[in-house]
């Protein structure tokens, strides 16, 4: 049972990190600054779902888990959030957003 | 595997320090700032300081970027880059780097049992508090009753801080007198983040009680709690805006807290005297000496995390006031 749960924890671990991985390298290699927030989203909401409850199998039924709960359901709620603020503050400051992906308009601004 | 991250987490506090450096926009630099307080917070918990690793994740990363951002709106966004006296400042730099480095030869290894540190009287303290104090975190009582003058000098400098910053910033220039907005200031017409952020505002207080609370069981105590309501307080200024948030609050019953704390700590200690002790002697505020020891280091940590939110609100309001 606890080596079940150890692969099947071991499997949520890497999966998570490599949504944070993909995310952070979206985050660098995207064209624009819209593109470039939704690769990072991935981190907040795929890859925290993944290695929280990867970390919650490895807690097992404890006062550990419910914490854990409690971080992810606050990551759940900031994370997208926080893209969301960071696009809006984006779109008030003027910055369009750009289909084609050929202006680099975040450029002026990073 | 723990020395791994450790040096993984030095590395990236080595790289964002230069970056701090070297980067000319100030808002990146704060971003960055904080970034480094959260590497530093988890490199003490790494070392076994939750205490400190939850004070830097509060004030480090939290409150002190948002009265960075504060202050960035007072000023320009851009460093201006002096190249004067550039040869100078690196060879003092160069020179004090060299005399750091020669010093940490005579450094104890890491987590050494053998070292000074651990052999002058931390034994003392990890084999009295359960006899002396009876709560499991040995870390508060140091802070709250074995070195409870140090603590009580840290809140007032805390004090003293609030009262340095509300002297520059505190009055309005003449031209600003009147407020610009009345009322209609902060986040009100962004739905999602109004909505997400009064949600979560009461469980950030409900935190930071349960720091506040919790210290002498757990990491936590006044300093941690202090600040982490202040964010959630601080979250509700920037939602409601301004006014509100001072109508709520009043900025007098802020300084109030400030003093008030502080007041508080103090006439803990005073207490001990009247009742026959020493200064900062709690033994004597109860019947059983181990008591009287929780309930000093309770009322103590409360006067400590008082004052700190009083004293980062106060901050956080003389800047703003300043736009």
């Amino acid at each position: 049972m606890s080596a079940i749960l150890d692969v099947a924890s071991w499997v949520l671990l890497l999966a998570g990190g490599l949504f944070v991985f993909i995310g952070g390298v979206g985050a660098l290699r995207m064209p624009n600054f819209y593109t470039r927030i939704h690769a990072a989203s991935l981190t907040d909401s795929m890859g925290s779902i993944l290695i929280i409850v990867g970390i919650m199998l490895q807690a097992g039924f404890s006062l550990a888990t419910v914490k854990l709960l409690a971080i992810l359901g606050f990551l759940l709620l900031t994370g997208p959030t926080a893209t969301y603020a960071l696009a809006n503050a984006a779109l008030l400051s003027g910055m369009k957003p750009d289909a084609d992906g050929v202006k680099e308009q975040d450029r002026a601004n990073s | 595997m723990i020395i791994v991250f450790a040096l993984f987490l030095l590395t990236l506090l080595v790289l964002t320090a230069i970056a701090v450096v070297r980067t000319e926009n100030l808002f990146v630099a704060v971003m960055l700032m904080a970034i480094f307080s959260l590497l530093m917070a988890a490199n003490f918990f790494i070392l076994d300081a939750a205490d400190v690793a939850l004070t830097e994740a509060a004030v480090g990363a939290g409150v002190t970027t948002v009265i960075f951002l504060g202050a960035l709106a007072l000023t320009v966004e851009r460093e201006r880059s002096r190249r004067a006296g550039r040869g100078l400042a690196l060879g003092v730099v160069s020179v004090i780097v060299l005399v750091l480095i020669y010093a940490t030869f005579d450094k104890p290894r890491l987590g050494d049992p053998e070292a000074p540190v651990h052999q002058h009287v931390a034994p003392w303290y990890l084999e009295q508090t359960p006899e002396l104090i009876g709560i499991p975190n040995v870390v508060t009582a140091v802070l709250g009753s074995f070195r409870g003058y140090d603590t009580l000098g840290e809140v007032f400098v805390v004090l003293a801080a609030c009262i340095g910053v509300l002297f520059i910033l505190g009055t309005a220039p003449p031209s600003h007198r009147a407020p610009k907005d009345s009322g209609e200031t902060g986040l009100r017409h962004h739905l999602v983040p109004q909505v997400v952020g009064r949600l979560l505002i009461p469980f950030i207080i409900l935190f930071g009680l349960y720091v506040q609370f919790h210290g002498e069981y757990g990491p936590g105590g006044g300093f941690q709690a202090g600040a982490i309501i202040a964010t959630g307080l601080i979250l509700h200024a920037l939602l409601e805006g301004e006014t509100a948030a001072l109508r709520s609050i009043p900025r007098s019953f802020l300084l109030g807290m400030v003093a008030g704390g502080a007041m508080l700590y103090t006439l803990v200690g005073v207490a001990g005297i009247a009742l026959g002790g020493n200064f900062l002697d709690y033994s004597v505020l109860a019947e059983d000496p181990v008591k009287g020891q929780q309930i000093g280091i309770l009322a103590i940590e409360a006067g400590v995390g008082v004052t700190v939110c009083g004293a980062l609100l106060s901050i956080f309001h003389a800047f703003a006031a300043r736009d």
